[in-house]
């Protein structure tokens, strides 16, 4: 087997959870689907190490998993701030900044 | 340089089982569900970590992702939970489609791309991880990527500060004591006396379940406001109507059974009983 499969599979899952992102309106959902995207590119970024046989690919994906973190914590809290003031995590209703 | 048979076939199971667990994160109705698809294809993401020489990564895919991040989003889901089902209506029409089409048009432009790469031979990590993996992480972490470690350290920071702000809330006004909200009670004139209870007193006292008012209908005043929201009222009204239906039918027939004197049935399946009444008749 080619390692190049794995590259197929990590565009695969890019893939989906960019439609994931289209489709979902719910704002947790959408967030996953982003978070599955990033996983996606990390897969492509340690194939990647492999192939070329140094660890540059594997430090990529150990900053991308670090800012990931850094994003969760973030975004979740801003989900959970835009659940209280308007009782919905549909990306529908955030069409304001202010309440 | 090529990779084993073993490897092969744990690529093909667990990759299926990952573009699985992908497609479930997007397409499953409920959070929960999605959110428990996609620690699966992390998991198979640390395995394949592991595979492709990237010891370190892998594990920590597993405590950071799969234990952290993926915790926080069911914590959040929890915390939102009830009150966010995803609306199946499309605000955009046709939005649904498009967006179908887009990601399909996507991943073949990406996958066709990856097909005209010519990968035929590769390096392998042998070399790079010979003295250990961990080991050869942390020379270039700390030699060429160590700026970029210092401002990570600085984003992780930010983030938890912001995470502070953006949750924290400062109560801008004094709690209402007992007395006065029994005050306001009064002065407003809405129900100033307790709520009713809920239970029905002969049959059920579940929480769940709304005292009845005396017409017969259910007192929703009576169940907590948490279980009207989610619509967990079990309504016993109806039912109750119905088993005094019951009980007078068979009180009915137990008087018909027991009183010779009541009138003749008039379909007369019981010939005893028909010449028994004929014979009253003609006396």
């Amino acid at each position: 087997m080619n390692p190049i499969n794995y590259l197929y599979l990590s565009a695969l899952l890019f893939t989906i959870g960019g439609a994931g992102v289209l489709i979902r309106r719910n704002a947790i959902i959408v967030f996953m689907c982003v978070e599955l995207m990033l996983n996606a590119c990390n897969l492509a970024f340690v194939t990647f190490a492999r192939l070329h046989g140094n660890l540059d690919g594997q430090i990529f994906a150990f900053f991308t998993m670090v800012v990931a973190a850094a994003e969760v914590v973030v975004g979740l809290a801003i989900i959970v701030t835009f659940f209280r003031s308007r009782h919905s995590a549909s990306v529908d209703d955030a069409s304001l900044m202010k309440l | 340089m090529t990779t084993s048979t073993g490897e092969a076939v744990q690529f093909w199971l667990l990759g299926i089982v990952a573009v699985l667990g992908a497609l479930g994160t997007v397409a499953m109705k409920k959070a929960v569900h999605s959110a428990l698809s996609l620690a699966g294809t992390m998991i198979i993401l640390a395995v394949f970590y592991l595979a492709n020489g990237a010891y370190f990564l892998g594990v920590v895919q597993i405590v950071v992702y799969t234990g952290a991040i993926m915790m926080l989003f069911l914590f959040v889901v929890m915390l939102v939970g009830i009150t966010a089902a995803d609306s199946l209506r499309e605000t955009i029409r046709g939005q649904r489609w498009m967006a179908a089409l887009v990601g399909i048009g996507f991943g073949v432009l990406l996958i066709a791309g990856l097909g005209n790469a010519s990968v035929h031979s590769f390096t392998g990590l042998g070399q790079a991880n010979s003295g250990g993996n961990v080991e050869g992480l942390a020379r270039l972490i700390f030699t060429t990527y160590v700026w970029a470690f210092e401002i990570t350290g600085a984003l992780l920071i930010t983030a938890a500060v912001g995470a502070m702000v953006l949750t924290h809330r400062e109560r801008t006004e004094r709690a209402a004591t007992q007395r006065e909200l029994a005050e306001r009670r009064v002065r407003e004139g809405a129900q100033v006396p307790p709520l009713p209870a809920p239970g029905v007193y002969a049959r059920h006292n579940a929480v769940d379940i709304p005292g009845l008012l005396p017409d017969g209908t259910p007192a929703e005043l009576s169940v907590s406001k948490t279980l009207r929201a989610r619509g967990q009222i079990r309504d016993v009204s109806g039912e109750a109507l119905e088993s005094l239906r019951e009980l007078e039918q068979r009180s009915e027939r137990h008087a018909e059974g027991e009183g010779e004197s009541g009138p003749a049935p008039a379909n007369g399946a019981n010939s005893a009983n028909g010449a028994n009444s004929a014979n009253g008749a003609a006396k």
